[in-house]
C-alpha cells in the first residue's frame, strides 16, 4: 500500500517539507532501541517509535526504511525533521499508541518482517 | 611539574539512588574507597545531588578527591554522567533536572531514596522518581553539563540497557561528550568499535554496593589532584592522559 494511503486511512500527521509518500509500503518495524533497529529492520519496512532525536532520521536513511511513524502525538526535533529531509525519509506523527497503531496497519495488510523465516 | 598518576573510580552511587544498597553511606564509600588505593572518586546517583556534599565533607580529611556530579537520564532513556567544579553549578543543574523530572518514588518497586550526613546518618528521604528519565533531549542534556563548566560522559556505552550506542544506534556527531565510560565487562576487542568517536575511554564501576567501589577504574596522569586537571587530562593536554 503507497504510504500516501497509509496516512490517510490513519489520519497520521506528516511533519517532514517535500518528502515523497509514494512508497509501496509493504512491512512494518516496531522498536525504540536504534541499535535494535539498525541490527533487525530491513529495507523498506515503515518504522514505529517513540524515540523523537535526530538519529532516527539517520537510522532510517542507513537502513532504507520508508518512512518513520511516531507514536502517542510525539513530536519530531527540529534537527530530526531537517535530517529526514535531507534523507528523504517521510517522518509522521500519530495519536495512536504503539500497540493500537501496530494492529491498524496490521489489519491493512501491513506485516511484519521476521515471522516467516522463525517458522511461526 | 611532573605528572603523577592518580587511580579514579567517578561512577558510585550512594544510597540516594534506588537501585543501590542502603549502606552505600557516606562516610562507608569515602573509607571503601580509600581501602581500594583510590585517589579520586565520583558520586553520581541518578538525577540527584543531595548526598554530594555529604560525601565531599567525609572525605575532607583522608587526601581523596570527591567529584560531584549526577547521572542524568536524558528523554532518549540514554544515561549521562556530569560532573561540576563548584556547588553553584551542581545546584544549578540539579534545579534543571528536577524541573523535568516527572514522577513520584515508589519505594515498594524501585527502592528507597536516602538521604544522608556525612557521618552516615539518614536525615531525610527524596520522594522522585530519581529512577525516571528527564523531558530533556540528549543535546540538551549534554549541552547543560558543558555551559555550566561540567564534565560530560556517556555511561556504560557497552552495555545494551540505557547506554547511548545501544539506545541510538550510535554517539550522534558533535554531541560533546568529553568521554565515553566502559564497564569491568569491557574487553579490548570492542575497541574498534569505540575508536572512531575519537573521545577517551575510561573504565568505572558503577558501584551500587560498598564491594563494588573500585571494581573498574581509570589511571589519571595529573600535574595535581584537582577538578581541573581531570578536564585536562581528558583533553590530553601537555602530556596529561587516562589509562584504562
Amino acid at each position: 500500500m503507497k504510504l500516501k494511503e497509509i496516512v490517510e486511512k490513519l489520519a497520521l500527521e506528516v511533519r517532514t517539507k517535500n518528502v515523497a509518500l509514494d512508497y509501496d509500503v509493504k512491512r512494518g518495524y516496531a522498536s525504540d532501541l536504534l541499535s535494535d533497529v539498525l541490527a533487525n529492520a530491513n529495507e523498506g519496512d515503515l518504522w514505529i517509535t517513540l524515540q523523537v532525536h535526530q538519529n532516527i532520521a539517520a537510522v532510517a536513511g542507513m537502513k532504507g526504511l520508508s518512512g518513520i511513524i511516531l507514536i502517542n502525538s510525539r513530536e519530531p526535533e527540529e534537527a530530526t525533521l531537517r535530517k529526514a529531509e535531507d534523507e528523504k525519509i517521510p517522518i509522521m506523527v500519530s495519536k495512536l499508541a504503539a500497540f493500537e497503531l501496530t494492529g491498524r496497519l496490521y489489519n491493512l495488510g501491513i506485516t511484519g518482517t521476521g515471522n516467516a523465516a522463525k517458522g511461526i | 611539574m611532573l605528572l603523577k598518576e592518580f587511580k579514579a573510580d567517578l561512577h558510585i552511587h550512594t544510597c540516594l539512588s534506588p537501585c543501590a544498597d542502603a549502606q552505600m553511606l557516606p562516610d562507608r564509600i569515602v573509607q571503601q574507597a580509600r581501602l581500594k588505593s583510590l585517589d579520586i572518586i565520583g558520586i553520581c546517583d541518578h538525577n540527584s545531588t543531595e548526598n554530594v556534599l555529604a560525601v565531599k565533607a567525609a572525605g575532607k580529611k583522608t587526601g581523596l578527591l570527591v567529584l560531584g556530579g549526577m547521572e542524568i537520564s536524558s528523554q532518549e532513556e540514554v544515561h549521562i554522567m556530569g560532573f561540576f567544579s563548584d556547588d553553584q553549578s551542581l545546584r544549578l543543574m540539579q534545579e534543571v533536572v528536577y524541573k523535568n523530572l516527572p514522577g513520584e518514588n515508589k519505594e515498594t518497586v524501585f527502592g528507597e531514596q536516602l538521604v544522608a550526613d556525612e557521618h552516615g546518618k539518614i536525615i531525610g528521604t527524596n520522594s522522585r522518581l530519581l529512577i525516571g528519565s528527564v523531558n530533556l533531549g540528549l543535546e540538551r542534556v549534554v549541552a547543560l553539563i558543558k555551559s555550566l563548566g561540567g564534565i560530560a560522559i556517556a555511561s556504560h556505552i557497552n552495555r545494551q540497557a540505557f547506554g547511548i550506542i545501544g539506545q541510538m544506534g550510535f554517539i550522534p556527531p558533535g554531541l560533546g561528550l568529553d568521554a565515553l565510560e566502559v564497564t569491568a565487562e569491557y574487553s579490548l576487542s570492542e575497541i574498534a568499535e569505540y575508536e572512531k568517536y575519537n573521545l577517551p575511554l575510561v573504565k568505572f564501576s558503577d558501584a551500587h554496593f560498598l564491594q563494588d567501589i573500585g571494581s573498574a577504574s581509570t589511571v589519571f596522569s595529573l600535574k595535581a589532584l584537582e577538578f581541573s586537571e581531570i578536564n585536562l587530562a581528558l583533553g590530553s593536554v601537555e602530556g596529561r592522559k587516562v589509562k584504562i
